[in-house]
């Protein structure tokens, strides 16, 4: 009998919502770290007790939370993440030029083989990583001093590191995203990096291919196949089947190709779900109706979800790092929105329910599988 | 012992009440009694100061005998009653809300 584990990162404090492997009854433990905005909350695969909370506001900076009981204790671990050698600038959104400056961590990816590895992507854009369970934070700044990081501009949120990518069978292989420049890739555990965005094609740039600049909202990867990966642009939904080399559009016949979540199925990696925004200046679901698309055929192909989900009168977004999906036999989606709904699905998509529908608007949702 | 008041959002990370007491190495002082706070709880490390720059954070306030230290000297003895702990070192934010 399986249960899952629901972290859930919301503006003001974290929630852990647990059920068996129906999933239909919910306990709501709640909120942890009140008033503070969690931007991620992670739990390791290589120890599923051992959890990661990035927690941040704009009064006190970053605090980063560790529990080693499955979130019932925590413990604040070491808040300093220092950019490594020169600290230079990047773009503003006048285009003038900024010094980097440390904000927040947007995304936590633990190792999945040791439960003291963390990965941490934050805002201005770099990449972070400790060996020790958080006690100290190292700059992979290979990254950030990679010759185009001068020319890096934010994104409405803030430039920011918000999707990693740890390639199962490669331990050397590192795919980030950076709102907005782009996919990077290293090939050498973070030591050196290239850009990855290769047709990819931004009409908000004065030359739309150019290799850096890209709005790229979140990618996502099934651990199987560590050569596709599913991308949600902030137009354009793509993907790549030789690890980032190239892109392709899939946006196929969806009825907006914008967004920001995109996942994939746990046993059928070519079954793959976005929730379609209106705009880049409505972000809200189209037409009121609040739908996950699911392609069945890694792309192009897309059929709407709405059994469950409200056909009227809502207008919410579902944030980049806000859906996921577990690993029981009928695989659950989860998504939670900025009108602080949490839903589940546990037949893939077939049939939704909401978990929650109060809490503060959410900032990410994660799911363990527990045995 | 120094009396400081805390902002709400600090007393939950830190687990105190509202007032906490501490003890500083040498003359109170704004910076003393940073360092004393982050010696006695470790888990506010960074949120009172950048821990790059150790520059204030900049919507946090320092007030103490009815009078606004926020902008001086960090080394500059803060007032009597302050430094024989019959008048507390506040912390204040800024407002948040409307």
């Amino acid at each position: 009998m399986g249960s899952v584990r629901v972290l859930v990162g919301t503006r003001k404090g974290g929630f852990i919502l647990t059920s068996n492997e129906k999933r239909e009854k919910w306990d709501v433990t709640g909120p942890l770290f009140t008033g503070w905005e969690i931007y991620h909350l992670k739990g390791s695969p290589a120890d599923p007790d051992r959890l990661y909370a990035s927690q941040s506001r704009g009064w006190f900076g970053q605090v980063l939370q560790r529990s080693d009981d499955g979130g019932a204790t925590w413990n604040v671990m070491n808040n300093e993440f220092k950019y490594a050698g020169d600290v230079h600038t990047h773009k503003w959104y006048d285009n003038s030029d900024h010094p980097y400056e440390f904000a927040r961590v947007w995304h936590l990816e633990p190792s999945a083989k040791n439960p003291d590895q963390v990965y941490a992507g934050v805002e201005d854009a770099a990449l972070f990583v400790t060996d020790d369970g958080g006690q100290s934070w190292e700059e992979l700044d290979g990254l950030r001093h990679h010759p185009s990081a001068v020319g890096w501009a934010p994104g409405a949120g803030g430039l920011c590191l918000h999707t990693i990518l740890l390639d199962p069978t490669d331990g050397g292989r590192i795919v980030t995203a950076i709102s907005s420049a782009g996919v990077f890739k290293s090939d050498d555990s973070g030591k050196t990096w290239r850009p990855a965005n290769k047709g990819l094609v931004s009409n908000f740039m004065p030359d739309p291919d150019a290799e850096v600049g890209h709005c790229v909202h979140h990618v996502a990867m099934h651990p199987s196949r560590p050569d596709t990966l599913f991308m949600q642009k902030h137009w354009d939904v793509m993907r790549s089947d030789d690890g980032a080399e190239t892109w392709q559009e899939v946006s196929g016949d969806l009825p907006s190709d914008f967004g920001f979540v995109i996942d994939v199925h746990t046993h059928e990696p070519e079954t793959i779900y976005v929730v379609p925004i209106k705009s880049d200046q409505d972000h809200y679901v189209p037409d009121g109706k609040l739908r996950v698309y699911r392609s069945r055929t890694g792309g192009n192909e897309w059929e709407a979800l709405t059994n469950g989900l409200p056909q009227e009168n809502c207008y919410v977004n579902v944030l980049r790092d806000a859906m996921a999906v577990d690993r029981l036999d009928d695989c659950g989606i989860y998504f939670g929105t900025t009108g602080g709904q949490v839903y589940v699905s546990p037949d893939a998509g077939d049939t939704w329910r909401p978990i929650v529908h109060d809490l503060p608007s959410v900032l990410s949702v994660e799911v363990q599988t527990l045995s | 012992m120094i009396r400081v008041v805390l902002p709400a959002a600090l007393r939950t990370l830190a687990g105190t009440g509202r007032e906490v007491q501490v003890e500083v190495e040498g003359e109170a002082t704004q910076r003393s009694i940073l360092d004393a706070i982050e010696r006695q709880y470790p888990q506010l490390r960074g949120t009172l100061r950048d821990p790059a720059t150790m520059a204030r954070r900049p919507m946090l306030r320092f007030f103490a005998c009815e009078e606004d230290y926020t902008d001086a000297p960090p080394d500059d003895p803060l007032p009597a009653p302050v430094a024989a702990g019959t008048e507390p070192f506040l912390i204040v934010t800024a407002i948040a809300g409307g």
